[in-house]
C-alpha cells in the first residue's frame, strides 16, 4: 500500500479523533481551571485544616501517574459501584490532574502581587473580596497565562493516555487504524504530526507570553 | 475646640517582642495639617498605617470621627470589626503610600474611577467625570489612557493622589510620599499636596521634607522610638526645640542636607 | 467486589510482592532513562550554544518535535513502528529509549541555561588568569552550572517517574503492567490501584523533598535572601 493510498484511508478519520482529543483536553482544562483556583485559595486560606487539605489533595495528584489516576477512576470505581463511560473518566481524570498544577500554577501567580497592591486597595474602602475580584485576580492571571498555556499543551499531549482506558481519542483511533492497516510506523508518525501541528504553535504563544512577561518586570 | 476628626489614645503597637509603637496620645481636628518626623524606625510609618488599620495594633483605641475604626463595642466587649463595616471606614480615609502601588492592570482613568465605581456604587459616567476633573487638578489630563509603567514616579504618585481624592475623603494620609523619588521630582509632588492642604484638607504626613514641613504644617510631631518626644507649631519645633533628642536630630538632618 | 477474590492479608501480602518487584522494574527503567537523557540533553544543549548555525538548528528542530509530541505516540512509534520494519527492540530497551530521546529535549533547555547562568565573569575571571576557553568552561562554568541543573534535574526525574507507567502500554512489567496482571487476575481494581497509587507516592514525595531541599540550596536568587 502507498502512503498516498494510506492517507487517503487514515485522514478523516484521524481528523475527527484530533478534534474529539481536543474536546477531552478542553473540557479537562475547564475542570482544572476552576477546580485549580479553587484549591489555590483553599491552599492559601488562613484555617489551617482547609490548607493542608489543599495541599494533601496536590501532593496526591501531583505524585502519582495521570495513568493511574484514570485506571482509579475507570476501573476502581466502577468497582464500588460508580461508574463512568471511559471518555468521563477521561475527562474527569484529566481534569483532577490539571487542577493539582494549576492551583500551585495561581498560587504562585498570587504570591507574586506585590502586597502593597492589597493595601492600596484596601485604603480606598475595597472589601476583601472585592480586593480578591478587582485588584488581586487579574493581575495574578496575567502573571498565570505562561504557565496556565503550558499545562494546556501537556494536556493535549496528555489526552493519549485515554486511549488506555479505551477512551475515543486520537491514540485510540491511530491503534484501531494500524491494526486495519498494518502501517504502524507511518500512522504513529502522522500522529504524532498532528500532535505536533497543535502544540507546536501553542508553545511559540507561550513562549512569547513568557518574553513579554519578563520584560514587564 | 470641638471634637478632633482623629483621637488616639495609649496606642501601643508589638511585633513579637519588640514595640514600634508604645503608648501614643494624639489629636487631629478637621482642616489640621500635622506632619510626623522622626528618625526611621520611630515607628511614624506604623503609627499612620494604624489610623486606617492596615496595620492592627496591639492595644490602645483610635476613633475617627468619634467612631472607633477596628473594633465594636457588642455587649460591653470590644470585638473585632468585620471586613465589611473596616472597608466602609476605610472608604473615608485616603492613602499615599511610598511606593505608590497604583494598579498596573488599569489605566489611569480606571485607577482612579475604581474606588467610586466599585466602593461608592457611583455610575461610570459621573466616577469619570470626578476622574477627569481629579486628573487636571493633578497636572495628568493627557495620561488618563496610559498604564502605570508609562508614567514617571512623581507621576505614578500624583495619580495615586487623585485616586485617594476619588473617594471623596475627610481625612489624607501620606506615608513618605517622596522618598522613593528622583529628586527632580520630588516638587510635582509637593505641590499638589501643598494645593491640597491650602484647600483646607485635613493631612497627616510622614515626612523626611523639612522645609514642607515647615512651611505646611499646623503641628509637627517628633517621634522616637515609638513615643513622641514633642510636638507643636512648625515654627518652634524647628527653630527652638526643647528636647535634646529632636535638637540632635534635626541638626544630623540639616547636616545632611 | 463480589465476584472478586476474597481480600485475605496473604492475598494483600501476594499483591504486594508482586506490585514492589514491577516497582523495583520501575525505577530501574526511571534511571536508565535518566542516564540517557543526561548523557544526549547534555550533547544538545552543547549544540544549541555552539558557533555553528547548522548544529544549532538541528538541535532546536530535535527538541521542537519532541517536547510537542506526546511520549505514548513516541514509544508506540519506537516499538510498534520500528517492528514493522524489523527493527525489533525489546519492550524494556525500546522504553528506554523513547524516554531518553523524549526527556534529552526537556533536559537540553535546562542545561542551556543553567550554563548561560552562570556570571559571564567567571569565564573572564578564567582567561585572565591564563586558562584556556575550553578549561575555563570545564573548571569553572559547568561545576557552578551543574548545581543550578540540579533542581531542575529532580522535577524532571519526578514527572519521569510517574511517565514511566505508560510503559505498560508496551509491556515493560514495570508496576503499572503489574497491576493490569494482578487486575486481571483477581479482579481486585480498586485495592491494586489503590496500592499503585500508594506506591508512586511512596517513590515521588521523597523525590519532590529531596529536590525542594536542592532548590534551597543552590538556586541562585533564592540563596541571596
Amino acid at each position: 500500500m502507498s502512503f498516498a493510498k494510506l492517507w487517503s484511508i487514515i485522514h478523516e478519520p484521524l481528523f475527527w479523533a484530533a478534534i474529539a482529543s481536543l474536546k477531552i483536553a478542553l473540557s479537562a482544562l475547564l475542570i482544572g481551571l476552576v477546580l485549580g483556583l479553587a484549591i489555590a485559595l483553599a491552599r492559601m486560606n488562613p484555617n489551617r485544616h482547609l490548607s493542608r487539605a489543599a495541599v494533601a489533595y496536590i501532593e496526591f495528584l501531583r505524585g502519582i501517574p495521570a495513568l493511574i489516576l484514570l485506571f482509579l477512576i475507570y476501573f476502581g470505581l466502577a468497582a464500588v459501584g460508580i461508574r463512568f463511560s471511559s471518555l468521563q473518566a477521561a475527562i474527569i481524570g484529566l481534569g483532577l490532574n490539571a487542577s493539582a498544577y494549576l492551583a500551585e500554577v495561581y498560587r504562585a501567580g498570587l504570591e507574586a502581587v506585590p502586597k502593597g497592591q492589597t493595601e492600596a486597595a484596601r485604603a480606598i474602602g475595597m472589601r476583601r473580596g472585592q480586593v480578591l475580584r478587582w485588584i488581586v485576580l487579574p493581575q495574578a492571571l496575567a502573571i498565570s497565562l505562561p504557565p496556565i498555556g503550558n499545562v494546556a499543551i501537556s494536556l493535549i499531549k496528555d489526552t493519549s493516555v485515554a486511549s488506555l482506558i479505551a477512551a475515543p481519542d486520537l491514540m485510540l483511533r491511530a491503534n484501531d487504524l494500524s491494526s486495519q492497516t498494518f502501517k504502524p510506523l507511518e500512522i504513529y508518525l502522522v500522529v504524532g504530526a498532528i500532535y505536533f501541528v497543535i502544540c507546536f504553535p501553542l508553545s511559540l504563544v507561550v513562549r512569547a507570553l513568557e518574553k513579554r512577561g519578563e520584560r514587564k518586570t | 475646640m470641638s471634637e478632633p476628626l482623629v483621637r488616639i489614645r495609649g496606642l501601643k503597637k508589638a511585633y513579637g517582642i519588640h514595640l514600634v509603637l508604645q503608648g501614643i496620645d494624639l489629636d487631629v481636628h478637621s482642616g489640621e495639617k500635622l506632619c510626623l518626623i522622626g528618625p526611621s524606625g520611630s515607628g511614624k510609618t506604623t503609627l499612620l498605617r494604624c489610623v486606617n488599620w492596615l496595620e492592627e495594633p496591639t492595644g490602645g483605641e483610635i476613633l475617627i470621627d468619634g467612631a472607633p475604626i477596628g473594633t465594636v463595642a457588642k455587649g460591653g466587649r470590644s470585638h473585632r470589626m468585620s471586613d465589611v463595616e473596616l472597608a466602609r471606614m476605610r472608604a473615608g480615609i485616603g492613602m499615599v503610600f511610598q511606593r505608590f502601588n497604583l494598579f498596573p492592570h488599569l489605566t489611569v482613568l480606571e485607577n482612579v474611577m475604581l474606588g467610586p465605581v466599585r466602593v461608592l456604587g457611583a455610575g461610570r459616567a459621573e466616577a469619570e467625570a470626578t476622574a477627569r476633573g481629579l486628573l487636571a487638578k493633578v497636572g495628568l489630563s493627557e495620561k488618563v489612557a496610559a498604564y502605570p509603567d508609562r508614567l514617571s514616579g512623581g507621576q505614578q504618585q500624583r495619580v495615586a493622589i487623585a485616586r485617594a481624592l476619588a473617594m471623596k475623603p475627610k481625612l489624607m494620609l501620606f506615608d513618605e510620599p517622596t522618598s522613593a523619588l528622583d529628586p527632580e521630582l520630588v516638587g510635582e509632588v509637593l505641590a499638589v499636596m501643598r494645593q491640597l492642604a491650602n484647600e483646607g484638607m485635613t493631612m497627616i504626613i510622614v515626612t523626611h521634607e523639612m522645609r514642607f514641613a515647615e512651611t505646611v504644617a499646623d503641628k509637627v510631631v517628633f517621634m522616637a522610638d515609638g513615643l513622641i518626644v514633642e510636638e507643636g507649631p512648625p515654627a518652634r519645633i524647628f527653630r527652638d526645640p526643647q528636647v535634646e533628642r529632636t535638637r540632635a536630630f534635626l541638626s544630623a538632618v540639616e547636616h545632611r542636607v | 467486589m463480589m465476584d472478586g477474590a476474597v481480600v485475605t492479608p496473604e492475598m494483600l501480602l501476594y499483591l504486594l510482592r508482586t506490585l514492589l518487584i514491577g516497582a523495583g522494574a520501575t525505577i530501574w527503567l526511571t534511571a536508565a532513562s535518566l542516564v540517557v537523557a543526561v548523557v544526549l540533553g547534555f550533547g544538545l544543549a552543547l549544540m544549541r550554544l555552539s558557533d555553528s548555525k547548522v548544529l544549532q538548528g538541528i538541535a532546536r528542530v530535535y527538541l521542537e518535535i519532541f517536547r510537542n509530541i506526546p511520549i505514548l505516540t513516541q514509544l508506540f512509534v519506537i516499538y510498534f513502528g520500528l517492528s514493522r520494519y524489523g527493527i525489533m527492540l525489546p519492550a524494556t530497551v525500546a522504553a528506554t529509549l523513547g524516554f531518553g530521546l523524549n526527556g534529552a529535549s526537556m533536559l537540553s533547555e535546562v542545561f542551556r541555561s543553567a550554563i548561560l547562568s552562570v556570571d559571564r565573569g567567571q569565564r573572564e575571571a578564567g582567561l585572565a588568569i591564563g586558562l584556556t576557553s575550553r578549561q575555563a568552561f570545564r573548571l569553572l562554568i559547568l561545576p557552578q552550572a551543574a548545581r543550578t541543573a540540579i533542581p531542575p534535574i529532580g522535577n524532571y526525574a519526578i514527572g519521569l517517574l510517574k511517565d514511566t507507567s505508560l510503559a505498560s502500554a508496551v509491556a515493560v512489567p514495570e508496576i503499572a503492567m503489574r497491576a493490569k496482571m494482578l487486575v486481571a487476575e483477581t479482579y481486585l481494581s480498586t485495592e491494586i490501584y489503590m496500592m499503585v497509587a500508594v506506591v508512586y507516592l511512596a517513590l515521588s514525595l521523597p523525590l519532590a523533598r529531596l529536590t525542594a531541599l536542592a532548590e534551597r540550596r543552590f538556586s541562585p536568587h533564592r540563596s541571596a535572601a
